[in-house]
């Protein structure tokens, strides 16, 4: 049994999931971990997909499927990982103000460089505003205020604001 | 229900959207029986009745950097305890419990929608225009958040400050 990797991207229309996951099942494929959404207009996902199918029969497979629709299709063979382990606490960084080119460049470097890991991603563009909502691990013998005074540092420079709280988890 | 001092007539006055530095300036606190403060609220009770779906407005939603709000959440299916049409200066939520998470939209955030999880129960302390009269209130569900989403403007801080995650944030058409 391999674990696969098939990233699906076109042009949002109904159909484009239940094409895509009729065509795994047809192969044996069990999905595991996905993520699928619609980014101005576009509609992609990404599947992990145990098979006993290699990755050339699976794109095979989709781009019989996919025959004269407009979706790009990629396969990838995957290597088992360990799931990393994390010993610090999950944050949420907030950070909106007038779009321009390198907001998420310049804020992501600063949490690379506290050694803080991105779980979560999103960034939202609606008129002039610009929007990143990330889920952040921070290491434990990481230094939150200091973290929070680096952000704060980028985010002027920048004319954006920026506010990272603990994500509240309630386990019931 | 809150008994309002009478107000003079209110001016419509622009909201502002984010991008912009007062929405994201703690503002200051005011006299509360000055006649500019007691214009302001007037006007931001004129500004919020004809605003479709606005339930509430922070000052510096109106350029104004003081600490007012103005709420009316008596007409909302989400409310329970409302206090009718008010507005309150200088206020301070003195007690905050039961948190939830909602959806909620701002007029100054009109394309987006977000989930953030606010105390559902909650007493604030805050000063009435005009006569300056110190008021108490308890307050729960719809009003509670509504409440805590323009003590949030006061302080600086729009619902994308305070969303639960990467995945809490949704597009929105029109504003409702």
């Amino acid at each position: 049994m391999s674990s696969l990797a098939v990233t699906v991207l076109g042009q949002d229309r109904p159909g484009i999931i239940a094409d895509t996951t009729s065509a795994l099942t047809d192969l044996g494929g069990n999905l595991e971990d996905t993520s699928m959404t619609l980014l101005r207009g576009h509609f992609v996902m990404t599947l992990v997909v145990s098979t006993e199918a290699d990755a050339a029969t699976v794109r095979s497979a989709l781009e019989t499927k996919f025959a004269g629709a407009d979706l790009d299709v990629i396969v990838m063979d995957l290597h088992s990982v360990e799931a990393p382990t994390t010993s610090g606490d999950s944050y949420v960084l907030s950070v909106h103000g007038a779009d321009r080119v390198g907001i998420v460049a310049a804020i992501t470097s600063v949490l690379a460089s506290h050694g803080a890991n991105i779980t979560d991603l999103t960034t939202r563009l609606g008129g002039s505003l610009y929007i990143v909502i990330a889920e952040i691990d921070i290491p434990a013998g990481v230094s939150v205020p200091d973290l929070e005074t680096a952000i704060a540092a980028v985010a002027t420079e920048l004319g954006v604001g920026a506010t990272l709280r603990p994500a509240e988890t309630d386990v019931l | 229900m809150i008994s309002m001092p009478e107000l003079p007539t209110g001016h419509v006055l622009p909201v502002l959207a984010t991008p912009h530095q007062i929405l994201a300036t703690r503002c200051v606190d005011v006299d509360p029986v000055a006649p500019e403060v007691i214009q302001l609220a007037a006007d931001l009770l004129a500004t919020q009745r004809v605003s479709p779906g606005c339930v509430g407005l922070a000052a510096n939603q109106v350029g104004v950097g003081w600490r007012v709000f103005s709420l009316n959440v008596s007409q909302h299916p989400k409310a329970r305890i409302h206090h009718g049409e008010f507005v309150v200066v200088n206020p301070e939520i003195v007690e905050a419990t039961r948190n939830e998470k909602g959806r909620e939209g701002c007029m100054s955030v009109p394309d987006f929608t977000g989930d953030v999880k606010r105390a559902t129960r909650l007493t604030l302390k805050a000063f009435l225009p005009v006569t300056g009269e110190e008021v108490l209130m308890e307050t729960d569900a719809f009003e509670a958040r509504a409440i805590q989403h323009e003590v949030d403007h006061l302080d600086g801080f729009v619902f994308i400050d305070k969303v639960a995650g990467a995945h809490a944030i949704y597009p929105r058409q029109t504003y409702l």
